[in-house]
């Protein structure tokens, strides 16, 4: 009974939208459409599209795994957020020189029992571009639907772009309403409105994050190009963000003590030289590159990513670092982010337009 | 004659080695409806994906309305619709969302594409079956859904790899009866692969045998036993009480009679009576008349006379039946 009034009250909303909206908008839309005429002249139809986008999400937004994915995302968030507000108030006491960005604090403490947001953002980001990936290709290829599609007068390009594009339009609508909910229950529960600068920080903490999970999503789309069976395509992504999450940093800890210049006849220069050599052998691998970028940007007392002599501290004020300066420090390494992700992407690309599309082989 | 749709020039592909596709040459006019058969693995899926532009071939031209699929294959596929063999739909969507979804991508409009489905649904028969998903459609239905999710652009050329493949006898029926019949009222130009001959010589207005990656012969059926079964189209049995020789020279005298065998009755299915002899004349037009004239002009006594022509079984047997092997063994021999 609820639900059916609940949903004709929805349709009713729906409509009303529809008409405030659909003058211009859709006209425009519609006007490209209908006219098959000029369908038939240009070569490729961008509302073909976005008919592949809306497609691609409401099939993510009825399956289970969308739900499953986004409960473990939503409750970590929740533990991080309780463990953040218990702690709260020894950070606020502790003179750590970031005090006033309370707000930044929800996002970035945590009492030691259950990682902080960030934390738990860089570590289940990638479980969740990838769960969204990693049978986008190959599972339409095994159900016959791929050969049904591609005989469409659609670009083979296009499927590969919907499909990105609708994951990564779900996990931006995801991670922005938790941002904006971690944010609002934080306003609500500390009773203290976040500045401008904080506002700023968390936006491109969010934006950041997409871009990481981004990388993720496009990586096991690749596997998914790559690989016959979602099983394989799966495994294989998990395993290289297994590798990254915790073996890259164990490996290179094993490189580095093998390479290390011997303490007692080593300079100061060949020391900062090794760090540096080994600091850039780990902005390999994106989650560190995420970490120092979420870091820098949820931290605003992080100056510097790498070793700092003496001299160069010397005299510097112990302050937070404006946000615009923050956002220079981390944009290497943003780009860096991108670019795998662009890299990625043109493999799969690159993959897919050789692949020949049979029946269900 | 109608305008050539399908021109295919010496082509030419192959896998790792494997020829799949041997300098095929084959012209399809407009309004036909033409049967590509062969044996599985003869080369005739990797053919329709050359059509279509899903994959390139090594050599050889195509050209499909005109256009060349492998450069433009966004403009042939907007007028050509392709049946894949096993289809597949959103399993989850109902039968009517699947349909939808093809029109929207070919640029239909939401309201028109409703209307087409719809409409189309009806006319495969699907009507009652349009809100079912499509996971619970029966093999048939899937195949129906299949065919109404080709037709759904209004294409000119509708191309369909193996169209009757796993469904009931009753099913194949009334499928190419419905192939047959949306040919003949819209005009539409239909290649379809099959290696079932007898279900689609019914349907088919030209025939291709394509075995090996090669057309052995194309035409309409009676042009085809011609070329195939160029030495004895018609073989009459004869079965008697004792054969002479004078007997067997008067009867090779005959016109049309290329051979002439005894047949020890052990080896064939049609046993003679005790004491009786079967003669197998072979002839290239049926002279059965003749053959029996002859007998009753020597006296000798004829138990039966029985003319059995060979058309589509024998060229099944000789080419299909016996699989890939056998089929090349006999494209060998022909070429000799």
């Amino acid at each position: 009974m609820e639900a059916s009034v609940l949903r004709k009250q929805l349709n009713k909303w729906r409509d009303v939208a529809r008409q405030l909206l659909g003058g211009k908008l859709g006209s425009l839309i519609e006007s490209g459409r209908t006219d098959r005429e000029r369908f038939s002249k240009s070569n490729s139809n961008p509302a073909v599209f976005w008919v592949l986008v809306r497609k691609e999400i409401s099939d993510h937004v009825r399956s289970w795994r969308f739900i499953l994915l986004l409960a473990i995302i939503f409750l970590t968030c929740i533990a991080s957020l309780y463990t953040a507000l218990n702690s709260l108030q020894d950070a606020i006491n502790s003179q750590d020189g970031y005090s006033e960005f309370v707000i930044l604090k929800l996002f970035t403490i945590s009492d030691g029992t259950i990682p902080s947001f960030i934390g738990f953002v860089g570590f289940l980001g990638p479980l969740l571009g990838i769960g969204l990936g990693f049978d986008a290709v190959n599972s339409e290829r095994n159900k016959g639907t791929l050969s049904r599609i591609m005989a469409q007068p659609i670009h083979r390009d296009d499927l590969l772009n919907a499909k990105f594009t609708a994951s990564l339009f779900i996990i931006a609508f995801m991670f922005i309403t938790l941002g904006l909910l971690v944010l609002s229950l934080g306003f609500v529960i500390v009773g203290l409105p976040p500045s401008l600068e904080e506002l700023l920080r968390i936006f491109s903490f969010l934006i950041v994050t997409i871009i990481y999970i981004g990388f993720w999503l496009n990586l096991s789309i690749l596997f998914s190009v790559r690989f016959r069976q979602p099983a394989t395509s799966a495994l294989a992504s998990i395993a290289v963000w297994l590798f990254f999450s915790f073996f890259y940093d164990m490996i290179l800890k094993l490189v580095s003590s093998g390479l290390a210049p011997d303490a007692s006849t080593a300079t100061v220069d060949d020391v900062v030289h090794h760090v540096d050599f080994m600091m850039n052998l780990s902005r390999l691998s994106p989650y560190t590159l995420f970490n120092e970028a979420t870091s820098t940007l949820m931290m605003p007392t992080v100056r510097n990513l790498g070793p700092l002599t003496t001299d160069q501290i010397y005299g510097a004020i112990d302050s937070p670092l404006p946000f615009g300066q923050s956002l220079l420090l981390i944009w290497p390494q943003v780009v860096g982010l991108i670019a795998l992700t662009l890299a990625c992407f043109a493999i799969s690309y690159v993959i897919f337009m050789r692949q020949e599309i049979r029946g269900r082989s | 004659m109608a305008e050539t749709v399908i021109d295919i020039q010496q082509l030419s592909k192959s896998y790792s080695g494997h020829q799949a596709v041997d300098s095929l040459s084959l012209q399809i006019r407009r309004g036909e409806i033409f049967g590509l058969l062969g044996p599985n693995g003869a080369g005739k899926s990797t053919t329709i994906l050359m059509l279509l532009g899903l994959t390139e071939p090594d050599s050889g031209n195509i050209d499909v309305l005109g256009m060349n699929p492998t450069r433009e294959p966004i403009k042939v596929k907007r007028r050509v619709g392709y049946l894949p063999d096993d289809i597949g739909f959103y399993e989850d969507w109902t039968g009517l969302e699947n349909l939808k979804l093809t029109a929207r991508l070919n640029g239909i409009s939401n309201k028109e594409a409703h209307e087409r489905a719809i409409r189309l649904l009806a006319e495969v028969g699907l009507k009652d079956a349009a809100d079912k998903k499509a996971g619970a459609y029966s093999r048939g239905m899937r195949q129906r859904l299949g065919l109404a999710d080709v037709l759904i652009k209004q294409p000119e050329i509708i191309i369909l790899d193996e169209p009757t493949l796993g469904i009931d006898p009753k099913g194949i029926d009334e499928l190419l009866a419905l192939i047959s019949n949306l040919s003949r009222e819209q005009g539409l130009t239909v290649l379809l692969s099959s290696h079932q001959l007898h279900q689609v010589q019914q349907i088919c207005d030209r025939v291709g045998l394509f075995v090996s990656g090669k057309l052995l012969a194309e035409g309409n059926l009676p042009t085809l036993s011609r070329l195939l079964l160029t030495d004895t189209p018609i073989v009459i049995t004869a079965e008697m009480d004792h054969v002479d020789d004078d007997l067997l020279n008067r009867l090779a005298g005959i016109e049309h009679v290329n051979n002439i065998q005894i047949v020890n009755g052990d080896n064939e299915a049609f046993r003679p009576s005790e004491g009786h002899i079967l003669l197998q004349i072979g002839c290239s037009e049926d002279c059965s008349s003749a053959i029996a004239k002859t007998f009753v002009e020597l006296g000798a006594s004829l138990f039966s006379l029985q003319r059995k022509q060979y058309g589509l079984d024998e060229i099944y047997r000789r080419y299909f039946a016996g699989g890939d092997e056998h089929g090349s063994k006999r494209s060998k021999k022909a070429a000799k």
